[in-house]
């Protein structure tokens, strides 16, 4: 269970978000602008919040009263973003061996396949990103992200940089992911019909605060 | 080859050799230096910024004399290098590499932190997510994708250190076969009556290999610019 309160000024706006997520999957639903990305950026540790504290499972990850701010790269926390951003200079299956890699874990065949399976990756193992379509470098970041096995997943409006028939392309893989890889996932997104496809708990987020959940 | 005296084989080979160790022990201060520079704040960054840079904007004479003055078998840390290791630099080929490895290193710097620069912070951040440390994230995302501009600094390093006069021969002097480089073997034959077709020849020779480097570097960074494309 994930277990939020955060405040962050941010120039102009300040952020105040508090919210308990019990999954499996939680959407944050609002409009472009409101502060979804940068909720998801204090919950993965990029941005450090003013003060408010992130408890998942019961570990804190950042607590501002008791002086707790765990690395970014300690929270194993897998991060889709917008735009894939995959490793350039590596290729796909390099780019999904990553997290297993930096997380020191054990080479696992099964589960590369697994997932290479359920995102339809299989056959692209041997690219570079600079060859793929925008519909398959998004799915080979799910996959990448999958793989370095986080406690939590967070998907940052995957399909906004994809056009509809791309978009249409990739639900059914988010669909299996839930249904299939039993990850709790945050999912931000300001597409009602995503949402109600994915989510269980739907947190909504307007000009940097949680309304009631609706 | 009998084009070429002895003594002009050994300033050439001494040249390629006094350049490509000073480029080689630079390289890894160099990186570190620029990695300071392009992605950490701390206290006197511009000072060692500026201390980075000196070399470029000090007169080669006055970086050789202050060599001198540190390096030399009085001065603080030749000594201590003599005492401790058995050590000595000036007047030596080694000392050599360490004046045109000074003297190349602002270039080095340069273009390794501009290219560490223009790396996108955000591939930095997602290489984090996936568990990747600071310093992983450096050997694995920052330094793969400056490729280029660790090749341009290499390239630049390398031909300031083969060209280099004024800091060398004020610090080693110009003894042939040991601190006799190209550059000051040129020097030599200009101040010798009758030396103009040794010093045309040396000449010859620097335009080859100059063009050689440069040819090589070209190809190295293209190669490197297609890697970090992602193609």
């Amino acid at each position: 269970m994930l277990d939020i309160r955060l405040v962050k000024r941010l120039g102009a706006t300040e952020i105040d978000c508090a919210f308990e997520a019990r999954g499996p999957v939680t959407a944050l639903f609002g409009p472009s602008g409101a502060g979804k990305t940068s909720v998801l950026s204090m919950i993965a540790g990029l941005i450090k919040p003013d003060s408010g504290h992130i408890r998942l499972d019961g570990d804190i990850l950042f607590d501002a009263a008791a002086r707790v701010d765990i690395a970014v790269h300690r929270r194993r926390i897998g991060y889709v973003f917008q735009d894939g951003r995959l490793l350039p200079h590596l290729s796909v299956a390099s780019n999904l061996d990553y997290g297993r890699w930096m997380n020191g874990l054990g080479r696992n065949a099964e589960r590369m396949n697994q997932v290479a399976e359920l995102l339809g990756i299989g056959h692209l193992l041997k690219r570079r990103p600079g060859a793929l379509s925008g519909g398959e470098r998004q799915r080979v970041a799910i996959g990448r992200a999958l793989l370095s096995e986080p406690r939590l997943l967070l998907l940052d409006e995957p399909l906004a940089s994809l056009d509809a028939a791309l978009k249409a392309e990739i639900l059914p893989y988010l669909l299996r992911l839930k249904q299939q890889a039993g990850m709790p996932m945050v999912y931000v997104s300001h597409v009602a019909s995503e949402v109600e496809m994915l989510a269980d708990t739907v947190i909504r987020i307007e000009n940097g605060r949680t309304l009631a959940p609706a | 080859m009998a084009y070429l005296s002895d003594q002009e084989w050994t300033a050439i080979a001494l040249s390629l050799r006094i350049a490509s160790v000073a480029t080689l022990v630079a390289l890894p201060f160099g990186v570190f230096v620029a990695w300071l520079l392009a992605r950490t704040r701390f206290p006197g960054q511009s000072l060692l910024d500026g201390l980075a840079h000196l070399p470029l904007v000090l007169p080669p004479v006055v970086t050789g004399y202050i060599l001198l003055l540190l390096f030399g078998r009085r001065g603080p840390i030749g000594m201590f290098l003599f005492d401790t290791f058995g050590v000595t630099l000036a007047f030596r080929w080694t000392g050599a590499a360490l004046a045109c490895g000074i003297m190349g290193f602002p270039l080095l710097v340069r273009a390794i932190r501009l290219s560490m620069e223009s790396v996108d912070r955000r591939l930095e951040e997602t290489a984090s997510t996936l568990g990747a440390s600071r310093f992983w994230v450096f050997l694995t995302v920052t330094l793969p994708l400056a490729m280029p501009g660790v090749v341009a600094g290499l390239l630049l390093c390398f031909a300031k250190a083969l060209g280099e006069f004024g800091a060398t021969i004020t610090f080693v002097s110009n003894i042939p076969g040991e601190t006799q480089t190209i550059s000051s073997a040129i020097y030599s034959y200009t101040q010798t009556p009758g030396g103009d077709a040794g010093a045309l020849r040396l000449t010859a020779i620097s335009v080859i290999v100059a063009l050689a480097a440069l040819i090589g570097s070209e190809w190295l960074s293209r190669r490197a610019g297609r890697r970090v494309q992602g193609l």
